[in-house]
């Protein structure tokens, strides 16, 4: 059924009565041309992009889980493309583009929402790092402005502007930046993939990965053994384990990285603010609660919760920048795990095996990502051999040095 | 989570410092590049038992090496980094 006005209004006459479930919950087949391993956001645009842009739809996406109980229906929605260094610019601001026709294309309402995206800046050496990727976005045909104090008071007026320790200086402003309703990505592109005949494939835990003279041949899962010709792996927090079944170790450690929702008040934030002195971003979703969030615990972790000391931390950040935070309550809080990379960019490429093609090494910012990453795995895998907008994503950069370290961070993977 | 610190006792984790896998060795640096890149980015990241490096900043200011399980954060161990390299010695 396609989703318009007319199927709207046909349905509040009928009662609503004629709504048909948006996929199929399909059980796997003996085989297929591609596997994907992970139902998460990447891994369902994956599956959408291989049937439409390369008429591959002999596929499967196995979920150990329920689709969106990943990470991309934990994330705190934000998109944007204000990157610095030359392969990030490029995909990310593909990735918008592509953000900006979703709905059409799925024919799925997703909340696409361009509301801005301010990250603050609190001192002139700050500022000046600011107007140098504001800068190198704009080079890239990608919007930029940066904002003085003035400006940005203007925008958000109830910041503490004259924090004693971080007041606030001004503002690098991507305007096509916003948020986006992530359960929806999820459920429109599981819709879009299964209308082109891919098999979503719920409660199916991949559970060992077949390798024959260096080829992939199929995986294990809970439903039985499923041959396949190619295999995507697309798992966001377990990569690392599931890339082991298959004998491969990755340049990537396992974080928790928790996210917040107060309770709802009528609208305040019309934007995304992002705390420059420390890690703290909010937006504030349709329903009114103010969604925040901000640094990972710093230790390994599997479990999807945080620590105590966080939340305070984060708070603090919080009251620093907005006063008024106070006076809210927090209504939940929760925790995804964050596949983090060594060097803080995304893997997007093949792998020494044949047949086998990775997507991993997400971090904080794969949410944004969503569709030009399952774009370009879907003509990895299609094509054997990666897009050029995701070629220095390649698995092998750690092994020739060509790391793309957009935090100049190190390999140090809690602090990216 | 709360950290036996094996000289200043139990502690809130804000005291510490996490930097990442122990264990790891430092190839000699004649080793190839493969050692190398072993060494410096591939990583186990088990979910289970996992031994990791903590700097307890608020303490004692030692390295600690705390065993811990990633799925669950319950600690079976803390040894002084310091003590788990003399006794390989
Ligand atoms: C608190 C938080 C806030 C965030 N905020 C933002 C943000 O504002 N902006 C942004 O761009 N990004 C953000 N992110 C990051 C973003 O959510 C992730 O990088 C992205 O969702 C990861 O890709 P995914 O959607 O495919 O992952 P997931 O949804 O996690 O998908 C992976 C799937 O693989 C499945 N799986 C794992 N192992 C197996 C197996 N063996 N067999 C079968 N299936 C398996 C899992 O069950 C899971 O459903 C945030 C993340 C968190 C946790
Ligand atoms: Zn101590």
């Amino acid at each position: 059924m396609r989703y318009s006005v007319f199927s709207l209004l046909a349905q509040a006459l009928n009662g609503q009565k004629g709504w048909k479930p948006a996929w199929r919950d399909a059980s796997p087949k003996d085989e297929y041309d591609v596997v994907i391993v992970g139902g998460g956001g990447h891994g369902l645009a994956t599956a959408h992009y291989l049937a439409k842009e390369h008429g591959i739809t002999n596929v499967a996406v196995l979920e150990k889980s329920t689709i969106g109980s990943g990470n991309v229906g934990r994330n705190t929605t934000i998109i944007r493309s204000n990157y610095l260094l030359p392969g990030n610019t490029p995909f990310y601001e593909w990735s918008l583009k592509l953000w900006e026709g979703l709905e059409q294309d799925i024919n799925y309402n997703a909340m696409v929402s361009q509301r801005g995206v301010l990250n603050l800046y609190h001192s002139d050496a700050q500022r000046d790092a600011f107007a140098r990727r504001g800068n190198a976005m704009r080079l890239n045909g990608v919007d930029a402005e940066l904002l003085d104090r003035a400006a940005v008071r203007k925008l958000v007026p109830y910041l503490d502007y004259d924090n004693a320790r971080f007041p606030v200086h001004g503002g690098l402003l991507q305007r096509r930046g916003g948020t986006v309703r992530h359960d929806a990505v999820a459920w429109g592109y599981a819709r879009a993939a299964d209308q082109r005949g891919v098999d979503i494939c719920q409660n199916c835990e991949v559970t060992n990965i077949r390798v024959e003279n260096g080829r992939v041949i199929g995986v294990d899962t809970t439903k039985g053994f499923v041959r396949a010709k190619k295999i995507g792996l697309a798992a966001a927090g377990n990569s690392s384990r599931v890339a082991a079944m298959a004998g491969l170790r990755l340049p990537i450690e396992s974080h928790v990285l928790q996210a917040f929702v107060s309770e709802g008040v009528k609208p305040l934030i019309d934007t995304v603010v992002t705390f420059g002195a420390g890690h703290f971003y909010i937006n504030q979703s349709d329903k009114g609660g103010l969604v925040f969030g901000g640094d990972l615990d710093g230790y390994n972790s599997y479990a999807q919760r945080g620590a105590l000391p966080h939340v305070e931390h984060l708070l603090e950040e919080g009251m620093a920048l907005m006063p008024m935070l106070g006076r809210l309550r927090v209504l939940r809080s929760w925790g995804g795990i964050m596949d983090m990379s060594m060097d803080g960019s995304p893997i997007i490429g093949t792998t020494p095996i044949d047949g086998l093609y990775l997507n991993a090494g997400w971090c904080y910012g794969g949410f944004k990502a969503t569709p030009a990453s399952g774009w370009c795995f879907a003509h990895t895998i299609a094509r054997g051999e990666p897009h050029v907008l995701n070629a220095p994503y390649r698995l092998n950069r750690f092994d020739t040095g060509h790391l793309i370290d957009e935090k100049g961070a190190g390999a140090t993977p809690n602090l990216h | 989570m709360r950290i036996v610190c094996p000289h200043c006792g139990e502690r809130p984790v804000d005291e510490f410092v996490p930097y990442g896998a122990a264990g790891l060795k430092r190839p000699d640096a004649s080793a190839s590049t493969s050692d190398w890149l072993d060494y410096v980015y591939l990583r186990d990241n088990k979910a289970g038992m996992h031994g990791e490096l903590f700097y307890h900043v608020g303490g004692c200011r030692a390295w600690l090496i705390v065993t811990r399980d990633t799925r669950t954060h319950a600690i079976a161990e803390v040894v002084a980094a310091r003590d788990q390299r003399d006794a390989a010695r």
